[in-house]
């Protein structure tokens, strides 16, 4: 058989500490600018969460008639109503905002728009949220994130030392903040699917994460007398193959899923595509490198021996 | 570490046959299913909504309403009671009815005068004459429920008629109700039926009012509801009921005079208050109001003795149908609001699993390249294992009867840049070991040694996520990560496992001098 590439070369020594201070405030940025986003901007909030209707028609044309349709639709007096050609020419996606008058007055409209176009479309989906239901979603969506948050930071915790711990869930706030704000950003609708992009990236960064720890905390046990930087540096390096191949083969089957997967798939797959980004770039350059703030020779050494006492040639 | 015992060979053989004995009914189309021989499971994955089409409903019970319904009664027969006693003030303030005796020493003649009112509520007489009926908690509680339950039956009765298959209704949480139906052709329709409380009353029509314009207090009036459903004339009916739709037995759609009617039959109680009724009115009209809307007004031309008869109103045939299947099934206890719909038509359903296995098969494609390539030998071992996850991944969602979603597909998909994920930790970790010049078994041994702690740690992480995405999920969403969560389990299966055997085969059979990898 042939020889296989290698991805990474042996004996790759790329310096990812030095760098450290620039990620560090290019992170800050980013976390704090999602929040300015979020706040100002806001988020366009899909159907789930503020209500509302979805349809998806399909014009019996080759080529929907959108003004035509915008010009009906108008008439109705159901607010600020959008339309958008959906996947194919003939395909369009109807939003008609949350209604007044609350769960019937959702369903009124949805019987009012079916009279209007009448039966020239065909009705692909059809799906209605009133004013209760999303403000339940929204609340479980909230409850899904904080529990997941301390689910995983209670793992970690319990497995390695509480640094690792405290590294780790703000890594994962890091990416997760920044994917919100990545919505603000670029105005993708943000539903409940989009949550649960969020947090299989959340689950995605953190065992990113926790990859690196592992060969970081194995190396603090091997190397008792490396600088700490030098040690994490030489722990990001051990694992880069493995960072590359990983991010690189789930962002690849991702990808497949934002090309090949479908109009309805597209928001996930984006949300997730720079999610695995993200997530690599915190592991590598947030994550990791925090760890040096936070006294760990303590760990890695034999309990009660204070750090300096350990020094000595390996 | 590269040793397996017959034992443990055996046992991660039996494994992967019975992934693949469940998950092969997949493979097939329904109409083979039938035909297979009956030692192979006939279970395939069931597809939610949003893959086969149906529509999803979840409705709430209104029982504020209930409760106000049934006050509004307790206060009408309060007042029938009380007729021969003094008393100033009943109404239905909030939650009861309450009103002031005026004479304080008739205090036990109004207890005996409501006891059958008050049946299965609370009856407070103070000694300053003050008395309220209420529901207990217990009680309201009960109402609620019995009402809830009640729906459920009627709503299944209603959509068994339509001869939809396989629908689902289910209670959710105290006074909510999910419905759903796989492959509705016309949901409107569907949400139609459900959603009428379909309260069938016949009365009499107010001459009088009509005619005078002015009308006693025991008159309203109602609207008359024409072929558009849009509002027209109104007329006044007198409020004492007849009959009500309760002594129905039968409505059927059928024909008069080539226009689509309803033909009804009474009960025996039924019957005779319609025949003393209509006796007693002939010439006059009567009104058949469903849901406070007049249907028809017909005039009554000779007594209607026999027991049965036709609504004759702007009906096309379906709504006549439709008409019949809500007499048939009954009036709900109280009205029905939709909270949520999520309708997907079989058409995009069928287009989302086409566009799901399309994205799988090229995902597949791309890291089985990619593995191939990076790892040699050992990437084929790994896509493999990759393919039977898969195969693991159906045949256990199949087993436990879960629903595939389309989100669940994009589970799948994720799973698979993941699964690989197990196998590029150890080789990279065995091309490590290789450096530091170990032999090849050697070098493999601690590959896998060294991993394993790591692929643990980031799959427990990976899980807890995925479990409160679970938790907290709703429909589809829950779909996704039942897939991710069986995706995690069974990829470090085949993943670390069964690459694991195959190395270890590989091994004895070629002994190499160095490992190409």
């Amino acid at each position: 058989m042939f020889k296989p590439i290698h991805l990474v070369p042996s004996g790759t020594r790329i310096n990812f500490m030095r760098p450290h201070k620039i990620a560090f405030i290019i992170s800050v940025i980013m976390v704090l600018g999602s929040f300015a986003l979020v706040f100002t901007k806001g988020l366009n909030f899909g159907i789930d969460f503020a209500g509302g209707v979805i349809m998806e028609v399909k014009s019996s044309t080759p080529v929907a008639d959108l003004a035509g349709m915008r010009s009906q639709l108008d008439n109705l007096e159901l607010g600020e109503i959008s339309l958008q050609e959906f996947g194919a020419p003939d395909i369009v996606l109807i939003r008609i905002p949350q209604q007044d008058g609350g769960e019937t007055g959702t369903q009124a409209a949805v019987a009012k728009v079916k009279d209007t176009l009448g039966s020239d479309w065909q009705y692909r989906r059809t799906e209605s949220v009133g004013p209760k239901v999303g403000d339940e979603l929204k609340s479980s969506a909230v409850w899904a994130s904080i529990f997941a948050m301390l689910g995983i930071m209670a793992y970690i915790w319990f497995r390695y030392e509480w640094q690792f711990g405290v590294n780790a869930v703000m890594a994962l706030f890091h990416d997760c903040v920044t994917t919100v704000g990545f919505f603000a950003l670029t105005g993708l609708e943000f539903n409940l699917t989009t949550v649960a992009a969020v947090l299989t990236i959340a689950g995605y960064s953190v065992n990113d994460t926790v990859v690196i720890y592992d060969r970081i905390r194995y190396d603090l046990r091997r190397y008792k007398t490396l600088p700490l930087a030098q040690l994490i540096n030489q722990a990001l390096n051990e694992t880069l193959a493995r960072t590359t191949v990983t991010s690189g083969l789930t962002l690849l089957s991702v990808v497949a899923l934002a090309v090949w997967g479908g109009e309805a798939m597209r928001g996930f797959s984006i949300a997730m595509i720079w999610g695995i980004l993200i997530g690599t770039y915190s592991t590598i350059c947030v994550a990791s490198p925090m760890l040096l703030y936070m006294n760990l020779r303590n760990i890695g050494s034999d309990k009660g021996k204070p750090a300096e006492a350990t020094v000595q040639k390996a | 570490m590269l040793q397996f015992s017959k034992f443990k060979i055996t046992l991660i053989l039996a494994v992967l046959l019975l992934g693949l004995y469940t998950a092969l009914p997949n493979v097939f189309s329904a109409g083979h299913i039938a035909n297979l021989p009956s030692w192979l499971p006939a279970r395939t994955v069931s597809l939610g909504l949003d893959l086969q089409g149906g529509s999803h409903l979840l409705y709430e019970v209104d029982t504020a309403a209930l409760v106000k319904g049934k006050l509004e009664v307790v206060e009408d027969a309060t007042r029938l009671a009380l007729r021969k006693l003094g008393y100033t003030d009943l109404s239905v303030k909030g939650d009861r009815v309450t009103f002031k005796l005026r004479d304080i020493s008739a205090l036990e003649a109004a207890r005996t005068a409501l006891k059958d009112v008050a049946v299965g509520m609370q009856l407070d007489i103070a000694d300053d004459g003050n008395v309220s009926i209420y529901f207990s908690d217990a009680e309201l509680a009960a109402l609620k429920k019995a009402a809830v339950e009640q729906s459920i039956e009627i709503i299944s009765k209603r959509i068994d008629a339509t001869g939809t298959k396989e629908p689902t209704i289910i209670r959710q949480g105290e006074d909510r109700i999910v419905v759903q139906v796989p492959g509705v052709g016309d949901p409107q329709r569907l949400k139609n039926l459900i959603g009428e409380t379909a309260k069938m009353e016949f009365k009499m029509v107010d001459e009088v009012a009509e005619s005078t314009g002015t009308a006693p207090p025991t008159s309203v009036q109602l609207p008359v509801v024409d072929k558009d459903g849009a509002p027209g004339q109104k007329l006044w009916i007198r409020k004492p009921v007849m009959v009500s739709g309760e002594n129905l037995t039968d409505a059927q759609q059928g024909f008069e005079g080539g226009m689509p009617v309803v033909q009804f039959k009474f009960d025996g109680i039924g019957a005779r208050k319609f025949g003393d009724a209509t006796k007693a009115n002939v010439g006059k009209r009567f009104a058949i109001v469903l849901d406070d809307k007049i249907i028809s007004a017909p005039v009554i031309r000779d007594a209607i003795l026999g027991g049965s008869g036709i609504i004759s109103g702007n009906f096309t045939t379906e709504s006549a149908r439709d008409l019949a299947i809500l007499l048939r099934a009954g009036a709900l206890p109280a009205p029905l609001t939709v909270l949520e719909e999520r309708t997907v038509g079989a058409d995009l359903g069928a287009d989302s699993i086409e566009a799901g296995k399309r994205a799988c098969l090229i995902a597949i494609a791309f890291i089985a390249v990619a593995m191939v390539v990076l790892y040699g030998l050992f990437g084929v071992f790994a896509n493999v294992a990759m393919v039977l996850n898969g195969v693991l991944m159906l045949g256990f969602l199949s087993a436990i009867g879960a629903t595939l979603t389309f989100p669940g597909i994009a589970g799948m998909v994720l799973t698979l840049g993941m699964a690989v994920d197990a196998n590029v930790l150890i080789l990279e970790r065995v091309r490590e070991e290789m450096r530091n010049g170990r032999s090849p078994v050697n070098a493999m041994e601690a590959g896998y040694r060294e991993a394993q702690a790591t692929i643990f740690d980031a799959n427990v992480t990976h899980g807890i996520s995925t479990m409160f995405l679970f938790a907290f999920g709703s429909g589809p969403i829950k779909g996704f990560a039942i897939t991710l969560l069986i995706g995690i389990v069974s990829s470090v299966f085949t993943a670390v496992v069964v690459t694991r055997l195959m190395t270890s085969i590989w091994l004895r059979q070629a002994r190499p001098k160095a490992l190409p990898l």
